[in-house]
């Protein structure tokens, strides 16, 4: 078991086991240990000695980050060794380090955005003494260039090497480093190029003084100015956990929250710096199209339009749900549709065959059913047809975590993505699948032998005309090579729309004889479907629709709204209480931070309000009596916070059977490519986002950041 | 001193030639697969011999991709160690060390030397033969003072110095004439001017030769 030490910190004596820290056991003391370099996430690098505790016996102070417990030797007498965290030594030697760090720092607080909200101004005032010896010209650092998004003030750096070590470990892109030395050591890109990491927004909050801060939100608010919201993030289907600071009705930022099943400390920088896109391009008023052009109506207008096109034939009427969809509006649309007899329903926009065939497990179909921390015990991952780095960039630091501090064993079918870690390439197209059903050595080998191997099945693999023939052959992948046991779910479908989980819950699909996606849109074409009812669905190209009368639901000015005959103004992600989903099937609640724009109202209450002037009224009035009609008719929603397959917990595997889900046939020819182009214009809020199109300049576009490795 | 930074006018590329790669593959050898990274400083002088005494940006990028790493990381070895010149250096680059010893043996007037011979520190003539820099002490203090000049024939250490020989000696390496390391005076190595006052009995080491050391190979034993 663990190998426990006695140690004596500050007077009282603790057990602690021996690989802790000795900033790990003062902690567990309950003593405050002061600290710039040491990040918990990061590894150890000792440089900033801000952590310096007092050994009693030991000539010098310690760093405590970077001593062991099982390093510590116990005192002549052999009792165990005495740590002292508030001693008069060390005290000074923390005034010492607190005045070095200040000689060459700018007292430019005033100025400076990190303000209110910096490590080194909380502690110099905590451990700093007054005053300065320093009487000379402090150094100057030029600024550099790290791109749109992390603006820096070098001078203020005091080289904790944090940003080095996250862009390094975490991020895997090893961009930025420490060039010279000495006093004129510098914290640099290579050669000021701008950085290409999709997560390099967390240096901002890793830098504990302003030299790295937000280039969007420069010189915008201050902390103490902003209001909090915890919420949940929709850039993709991850529910990154987040907090959304806003201020007079406007976001002004979006930080992280600390999530160790999903998130854990970082967010992708579309889901940081997309909030310029909650201001652009927005609707604010109901519109309706007459004699071709979108004329501003009132609601009562636009309403009656809709209701009076909804009161035609049911099998000539169509819903779909978009990317951006949150459950309680697609519950109250599903809803209405049921009253009105509406069976053509669907909500995935991308045509993958999900939550068709329900053999077995039921929703561990297309859930992502090892979780995000689940990752972490594995020890062989096949990727098929997916950019991880570009769907979701936060599994994707865990599968290169995993990677680094585990055997992982990852191979990889599809087009081969920079991924930031190595794998084995079996090839491009879904022919490798069958190779690999009966091949015995490589790859196939390290997964017979694994003990907890899993399968990450991308969007793009699915959301194909062969979609459920390359399902049926990733399910005999699982079957064959025991990924799916009691105790052990590796049966993984990696969604990228933060609403297509929720949507296929609550069975948002096609009832019988309704028609899908593809039919929905065969018949706009053909003149049998005459209404479709657009829940902010907007990766839909607009000629598709044909003739259809378009009823656009949504809250941006994209794709959707263009071809629309009536818009109904919704509200963003960050204007609505709603629960969202994720690709484990963990259930989250968001929440407002401020209210919808202009004339817009929350989504589900547009439908409410439909379903009255279509004689259908929902039997729900607030947001409560929704989401219980929601926890009755669909149970799976009221466990909040709750992913079936964690902690290794793989509910109801041993009865799923993924060899059975999909169709049986031979898959096309064509190589599996990832379902996310630009990483940076996913949906209709990044795409009006200034930040973000700056972003995928940047990088040029698709072209380098999906660079296809040779 | 000032940070260090890449050259403004930097070349468009540089190809590593076949005996830069055979030298580095000599280093590489020397540490476990995978470790190739650990060549990156005796890598970097293989290069900035190849190059003509100083590393162009190219030149750092080829090395990181021979050696499979990204260029940042040696970006930053590159500019941490004074010993790699970042921009264009004369044919032959004379470094004059200038810390104390040297200092109080004469090495400020060696360094009025090279201002009125090559220019200003860290200047290259115009004629492209000599560029000249001050660096922190080379271990010479015994022959004090001293620089090192490196050039296309490797680098070497000129001692004793004084103004009057230093002239000459870069006079002769202008005009293309031989010069030989080491003292630049009467001294033989770091004995005294005057020659060896001890260990200077004859036949003192004969006896010592005859004693078979543990480590001497028998066919070099036999050869002698």
């Amino acid at each position: 078991m663990t190998d426990l030490r006695k140690v004596n910190i500050d007077g009282a004596e603790l057990e602690v086991p021996g690989d802790y820290t000795l900033m790990q056991a003062c902690e567990q003391a309950g003593a405050e240990i002061p600290r710039f370099c040491y990040h918990e996430r990061l590894s150890v690098a000792g440089n900033c000695r801000m952590c310096l505790v007092e050994w009693v016996g030991a000539p010098k102070p310690q760093a405590s980050c970077a001593l062991q417990i099982k390093d510590l030797r116990p005192n002549r007498d052999g009792s165990c060794a005495n740590i002292l965290t508030n001693s008069p030594t060390v005290k000074k030697a923390r005034e010492g380090v607190m005045e070095f760090l200040l000689i060459n720092h700018p007292l430019d607080c005033p100025i400076c955005d990190q303000g209110g909200e910096c490590d080194l101004q909380d502690q110099a005032m905590g451990y700093g003494r007054v005053g300065s010896r320093f009487d000379m010209n402090k150094r100057a650092v030029d600024d550099k260039y790290m791109g749109p998004l992390v603006a820096t003030v070098m001078t203020r750096c005091i080289q904790c090497t944090r940003c080095v070590r996250f862009i390094t470990e975490v991020a895997g892109v090893s961009e930025i480093g420490l060039a010279s030395r000495g006093e004129d050591a510098e914290i640099t890109t290579y050669l000021e190029k701008s950085l290409t990491s999709e997560m390099s927004g967390n240096i901002i909050d890793l830098c504990p003084v302003g030299a790295l801060t937000s280039k969007p939100y420069a010189f915008n608010a201050r902390p103490w100015e902003l209001e909090p919201t915890e919420s949940i993030d929709v850039m993709d289907a991850v529910g990154s956990n987040i907090r959304i600071d806003s201020r007079g009705g406007r976001v002004l930022r979006i930080v992280p929250v600390i999530n160790d099943d999903i998130n854990e400390e970082w967010i992708s920088d579309k889901t940081r710096f997309v909030w310029d896109g909650l201001g652009r391009q927005r609707l604010d008023r109901p519109y309706v199209r007459k004699n071709g052009q979108l004329v501003p109506v009132s609601w009562d207008e636009a309403l009656a339009v809709v209701a009076g096109k909804l009161g035609g034939d049911p099998e000539s009427i169509a819903a779909i749900a978009g990317d951006l969809a949150c459950t309680e509006s697609m519950k109250a649309l599903n809803d209405l549709m049921d009253g009105l007899g509406v069976k053509s329903i669907d909500c995935r926009q991308d045509g993958a065959p999900l939550g068709e065939t329900v053999v077995g497990g039921g929703r561990q179909e297309y859930l992502m059913n090892t979780t995000i921390a689940g990752i972490e015990q594995a020890d062989a991952l096949l990727i098929v047809g997916s950019n991880v780095r570009h769907e979701a960039p936060l599994v994707n630091a865990r599968i290169r975590k995993t990677w680094i501090h585990k055997d992982l064993e990852i191979g990889m079918v599809g087009v081969p993505y920079d991924l930031t870690y190595d794998y084995g390439h079996l090839g491009e197209t879904a022919a490798e699948l069958e190779t690999l059903l009966k091949s015995t050595k490589g790859f196939a080998r390290k997964l017979k032998s694994a003990k907890n191997p899993m399968i990450l099945i991308g969007q793009g693999a699915l959301a194909r005309k062969d979609g459920a023939k390359i399902l049926r052959l990733c399910g005999k992948v699982a079957d064959k090579f025991g990924m799916v046991r009691e105790g052990w779910n590796g049966w993984n479908v990696l969604h990228t729309a933060a609403a297509r989980v929720a949507g296929l819950d609550m069975g948002f699909v096609p009832g019988k004889g309704g028609r899908d996606l593809a039919g929905i849109l065969a018949g706009a074409k053909d003149g049998s479907v005459k209404t479709i009812y657009n829940l902010g669905a907007d990766e839909i190209a607009e000629d598709l629709f044909g003739e259809a009368f378009v009823i656009y639901q949504g809250s941006h000015g994209d794709r959707g709204a263009h071809r629309a005959d009536v818009i109904l103004p919704g509200a963003a992600y960050t204007e609505k209480d709603a629960l969202w989903v994720n690709t484990e099937g963990r259930v989250q609640m968001g929440f407002a931070a401020v209210p919808p724009k202009g004339d817009a109202k929350t989504d589900w209450k547009i439908i409410r309000a439909l379903s009255e002037l279509c004689k259908r009224t929902l039997p729900y009035d607030d947001i409560e009596a929704l989401r219980k009609k929601l926890f009755a008719d669909h149970p799976t929603f009221a466990g909040l916070n709750y992913a079936p397959g964690a902690n290794m917990g793989a509910e109801g595997a041993a009865d799923f059977a993924p060899a059975k889900l999909g169709a049986a046939g031979k898959p096309l020819k064509a190589p599996l490519k990832s379902g996310v182009g630009d990483f940076y214009f996913t949906n209709p809020v990044a795409r009006a986002s200034r930040v973000m199109a700056q972003c995928s300049q940047e990088c040029g576009g698709n072209a380098s950041l999906s660079e296809v490795r040779t | 001193m000032s940070a260090r930074r890449l050259a403004k006018d930097q070349p468009d590329s540089f190809v590593l030639s076949a005996a830069s790669k055979k030298e580095i593959a000599v280093w590489i050898k020397k540490y476990p697969k995978g470790r190739q990274a650990s060549a990156l400083i005796p890598g970097l002088w293989i290069v900035q011999k190849q190059a003509g005494g100083w590393l162009p940006a190219p030149a750092l990028e080829a090395i990181a991709a021979h050696l499979d790493m990204p260029y940042i990381r040696v970006y930053e070895v590159a500019t941490f160690y004074t010993m790699f010149n970042l921009a264009p250096v004369g044919e032959h680059h004379v470094q004059l060390c200038g810390t104390t010893p040297c200092w109080l043996r004469g090495a400020g007037d060696l360094k009025k030397v090279c201002e009125s011979k090559i220019g200003p520190k860290g200047s290259v003539s115009a004629d492209g033969k000599f560029s000249w820099i001050e660096v922190e002490c080379l271990g010479a203090c015994a022959n004090a003072p001293m620089i090192q000049i490196s050039n296309a024939d490797g680098d070497g250490y000129y001692e004793d110095l004084t103004t009057e020989n230093l002239e000459v000696l870069l006079d002769d390496l202008a005009a293309g004439r031989k010069v030989k390391p080491g003292p630049q005076n009467a001294r033989h190595t770091s004995e005294p001017e005057t020659g060896a006052t001890t260990l200077n009995t004859k036949g003192f080491y004969n006896k010592v030769k005859k004693k078979k050391l543990p480590n001497t190979s028998k066919t070099k034993a036999g050869a002698k």
